[in-house]
């Protein structure tokens, strides 16, 4: 309520100096993108967002790195034009609790579980992730593994949780676990925290091969599983402060032209793709 | 301002009910700046009572540095203290970092100069010619020292007060080389920084007034010492 009063007064505020100065422009410039820790930490932001600005050069788009979860709430509270966010379960109740009409696939990547090399709890060759949830869990209940979470209602935090209930764990605590650690941080100080303490972790796999030269400790110890997938949704915001700029936005990023840069995103560098485009 | 209403119900009923997770965390904070402030005033003391007391060649230079080291930016400390104590750092061999002994080490590094430097500023204020009259009657070094010390403890109790300042409501360093780890690490501001970013402005908004509440409790405690002391002064002469 707070934050929309300051809106609207900044709103108020800005409105007379941009038609006076530059008449031929009604539209807001400012698109405020809601969006993952993942996704700005993998650095696809970085050739998505001048790419949108290339097509459509009067708005200029302002990204808040959050985890899903903020990123809903944020939408939830107008204080954001659009989302970009992996929580598929928790995005469709957004839109049953009437606070957004649409929600349109844009792209998917996977996880990995990344450990220690010596790997203590013998997750390499497990068939599955629930073989590999229960290893991480005996292991560490023997006090010879730890396991890092993000613990910060991030898509990448309840992707874990759904991965410990598959495997038939109540949702481990730090309480009550002493092999299980939450960070409350983002992706990038989590796996770091993992590094530290030869850990295992749930990450991204574009935050994986972006930072794995800076996390020397630690490597992939399970990957390749359907249930590892990721999917990202666009929603758009109604009645927020640029709900034009946010549709433009959501529109570009399932349009042939978008989808092509997700697609070749990371190719050159990691010889490999880590989004991998699937809007309809 | 309904939201600070929603927030601050929320923050209250987990106050009261003595909810685990925000006492925790409080207890967390005070437990490890406390004992900072210990190891600071045993090193900060000392130190800052020599440079204040003694005449010696390059005095102003030490008042230079800690008074230069009380702006010392703390995620400058962070940052220093984080590369130190990584795996990779000369002391990583310690496995310390992301841990609460390296959180009191980046929080003294933050206190030592503050305690130092108003410890240093206090012991000066003491008139010279008051220990001078005290060793012509006969004092030793000691006799001396702890006349000073009891001339200036206002300053002194200002440098407790200014060091465990410093360092309760600081979020940079401690965020950096303890990673707000829930139950370990988790500090009152760490983790106000954490429920604002997830919007969880309940418990942040309750940790936000008992971090008000300790700072404004510390005042009143000094305060309280400073008049009683200035009484019991008034009243000697």
């Amino acid at each position: 309520m707070l934050a929309a009063v300051l809106l609207f007064s900044m709103a108020g505020c800005s409105k007379p100096a941009t038609s006076s100065t530059s008449a031929e422009k009604a539209v807001s410039p400012e698109v405020i993108l809601a969006s993952t820790t993942s996704t700005q930490d993998s650095g696809l932001f970085g050739v998505l967002i001048p790419a949108f600005e290339k097509a459509y050069p009067q708005y200029k788009v302002k990204v808040i790195a959050v985890g899903s979860g903020e990123a809903l709430k944020l939408g939830q509270s107008k204080d954001a034009d659009v989302l970009l966010v992996h929580s598929p379960a928790a995005e469709l109740k957004f839109l049953a609790d009437g606070y957004a009409k649409t929600r349109q696939d844009v792209m998917f990547n996977d996880f990995v579980i990344v450990g220690p090399k010596a790997d203590p709890a013998g997750v390499k060759g497990s068939a599955d992730t629930t073989a590999a949830m229960l290893a991480i869990q005996k292991a560490g209940k023997a006090g010879k593994a730890t396991f890092i979470s993000r613990g910060d209602k991030s898509g990448t935090n309840t992707k874990e949780l759904t991965l410990w209930a598959k495997s038939g764990i109540a949702t481990p605590t730090p309480a009550a676990d002493t092999w299980y650690v939450s960070t409350g941080q983002g992706m990038g100080e989590t796996a770091k925290v993992a590094d530290e303490k030869s850990a295992y972790t749930l990450i991204d796999r574009g935050t994986w091969l972006s930072m794995a030269a800076q996390l020397p400790g630690l490597e992939i110890v399970l990957e390749k599983q359907k249930a590892l997938l990721n999917q990202y949704g666009v929603i758009v915001i109604p009645e927020s402060k640029n709900q034009a700029g946010g549709q433009a936005f959501a529109d570009w990023i399932v349009s042939a032209e978008a989808q092509k840069v997700i697609g070749e995103f990371g190719v050159a560098k990691y010889g490999q793709q880590l989004f991998i485009p699937n809007a309809k | 301002m309904q939201i600070f209403v929603d927030a601050w119900s929320e923050g209250w009923a987990m106050l009261i009910s003595g909810s685990v997770g925000v006492w925790q965390i409080v207890g967390t904070s005070i437990l490890l700046s406390g004992t900072a402030t210990l190891l600071a005033l045993l090193i900060g003391l000392p130190v800052g009572y020599l440079v204040g007391a003694k005449r010696f060649l390059g005095r102003r230079a030490a008042l230079v540095i800690f008074n230069a080291g009380m702006g010392l930016p703390p995620t400058v400390v962070g940052l220093v203290v984080a590369m130190t104590f990584s795996r990779r750092g000369p002391l990583g061999f310690m496995n310390l970092l992301y841990t609460r002994p390296v959180v009191v080490i980046a929080q003294l590094i933050i206190a030592v100069p503050v305690v130092m430097a108003i410890t240093a500023a206090a012991v000066s204020a003491v008139p010279r010619d008051l220990t001078l009259q005290a060793r012509s009657l006969g004092a030793g070094a000691l006799r001396v020292g702890a006349l000073i010390l009891s001339e200036a403890r206002m300053g002194l109790l200002a440098a407790v007060a200014g060091g465990f300042g410093a360092i309760i409501s600081e979020v940079g360093a401690v965020q950096m080389v303890g990673g707000n780890l829930e139950g370990d690490t988790r500090v009152m501001t760490t983790a106000m920084v954490q429920f604002t970013r997830q919007g969880d402005y309940g418990p942040a908004l309750a940790l936000a007034v008992v971090l008000m509440a300790i700072v404004i409790f510390v005042n009143i405690v000094l305060t309280g010492f400073q008049t009683s002391a200035d009484h019991w002064e008034a009243g000697a002469r």
